[in-house]
């Protein structure tokens, strides 16, 4: 009776890593820089967590193009939304405006998207809209390619009711492992945190971030390490 | 290749599911009807989001249950929240039953499947009005009907031989949260999107519940499954 599924299309991979997350307070929106034509890297610090209102971000992954037309066309509404309402709009009314384009349009549009932000009826909160247009509202949601090496990280280390801090350094965290294993993620991690207080962007170069299994401790030069080498074996032949 | 269904350009279509929920199980009992479906959020074979209510009460009678492409199943609760606030608004004592709904989703799918346009879902109507029980299913082309049991999806294969074993009219609602445990159970273990993060709906005259989300137990202490390649080594 039913039709068969058995042969479902898999869901195509996208360039990118972004994470929202909530917190005890408010949420912390994160992502990586990366932004890739092919092989080649177009941009290697672009910002993907791109502002909807004064209290509602959005972090874009998928086709560049596609992400950013929804984007404007949700922050052309949700100003108008503003202006009628009288007060700042809710995170849940973005949310579902991104919901109307990705849905309508789910044949034509590649683009995953988290939507956070803090209101004062409901505090701080995460919608994950990936493709087809289903909204979910999560404590915390991950996207873009990156994200499946993160699954697993999520599952382990995620807690409800963290500090600001704990989140922020959560986020980090998560996205410069994926950096470390996705070919589509890299450059800088980028988070914006939102709660009451407002906005709060931080930006968090390569050089700043842990190192990895196998990565190297980046140097100046190899005529460095010879000049200091302790043991006479850096060049060995 | 001369596309024969119409031009690609001018008219929509859903090519293909998304996010996906897998089977709905649901079965009349003595009191009304009970519904069983999983918390699983499918992404192509990731097992992408544990948390999504599949189960909806529709009205004061009724409850659906989807499987399929989550954003048309949002899509049809907007409609169907819709149909309920305007059944209110009239407020004449009067109200939708599961019948009426079932009929309205039957509407909205096959015409959908008309315009080559489906919304991919397969879905379970289960509701009690007047002291009268009904269950009833609609798939994402429009085939609808009703039975003392039904499942979509998996459940098609897995569940409805053990429920033709073992339904039986009047079962009591231990019986039946336990036929549906079963059920859910061997979805767990052979269907390689379910979850084990379950609700169960239960509809009466009284009215219409949902459960909290719980996981249930497996086994598999089998001796059989110890060391199944002794005696046969390299076999599986």
């Amino acid at each position: 009776m039913d039709v068969s599924s058995g042969d479902l299309n898999a869901p195509h991979s996208m360039g990118t890593t972004i994470i929202g997350v909530t917190y005890n307070g408010g949420v912390v929106l994160g992502a990586d820089s990366r932004t890739s034509t092919g092989m080649y890297v177009a941009n290697r610090a672009s910002d993907k967590i791109t502002q909807l209102t004064d209290n509602v971000y959005i972090c874009r992954s998928g086709s560049a193009a596609d992400s950013q037309i929804v984007s404007d066309y949700v922050r052309y509404f949700l100003h108008q939304h503003t202006i009628q309402l009288g007060q700042p709009s809710t995170v849940k009314v973005a949310a579902n405006l991104v919901r109307l384009l990705s849905y309508n349009n789910k044949n034509s549009l590649q683009t995953g998207l988290i939507v956070g932000g803090w209101d004062k009826y409901e505090g701080g909160k995460i919608y994950g809209i990936p493709l087809g247009g289903t909204v979910l509202e999560l404590p915390f949601t991950i996207g873009g390619s990156g994200s499946s090496y993160l699954y697993g990280f999520f599952d382990q280390v995620w807690k409800e009711g963290m500090t600001q801090e704990e989140a922020e350094q959560l986020v980090v965290k998560a996205v410069s492992l994926a950096i470390a294993r996705d070919g589509a993620s890299g450059g800088v991690v980028r988070t914006v945190t939102i709660n009451k207080d407002g906005v709060s962007r931080k930006f968090f170069p390569g050089d700043t971030l842990p190192l990895w299994h196998e990565e190297l401790e980046p140097k100046e030069s190899l005529l460095d390490i010879l000049s200091t080498a302790a043991s006479p074996e850096p060049m060995v032949s | 290749m001369i596309n024969l269904i119409g031009s690609e350009s001018d008219s929509q279509r859903t090519l293909y599911p998304y996010v996906t929920g897998t089977s709905v199980v649901g079965i009349k009992y003595k009191d009304g009807i009970l519904l069983a479906a999983d918390m699983g959020g499918s992404y192509g074979s990731t097992l992408r989001y544990k948390t999504v209510e599949r189960l909806k009460k529709v009205g004061k009678h009724s409850i659906i249950g989807a499987s399929g492409e989550i954003s048309d199943f949002q899509e049809i609760m907007r409609n169907l929240d819709e149909l309920i606030l305007y059944d209110n608004m009239w407020d004449d004592g009067n109200s939708l039953g599961p019948k009426e709904v079932h009929n309205y989703l039957t509407r909205m799918m096959y015409n959908r499947r008309n315009k080559f346009n489906p919304l991919w879902n397969s879905l379970v109507l289960g509701g009690v009005k007047n002291g009268q029980k009904y269950l009833g299913t609609v798939s994402m082309i429009g085939v609808h009907y009703e039975d003392n049991h039904v499942a979509t999806g998996f459940g098609n294969h897995l569940a409805r031989p053990l429920l033709r074993n073992e339904w039986h009219a009047d079962m009591t609602f231990e019986e039946g949260v336990k036929l549906l445990e079963k059920c859910m159970r061997v979805l767990l273990y052979r269907d390689r999107s379910a979850v084990n993060k379950l609700q169960i709906a239960k509809i009466t005259e009284e009215g219409v519940t949902i459960t909290q989300p719980y996981a249930l137990k497996t086994f598999w202490n089998f001796s059989a499954f110890l060391n199944p390649t002794a005696g046969a080594e390299g076999s599986w």
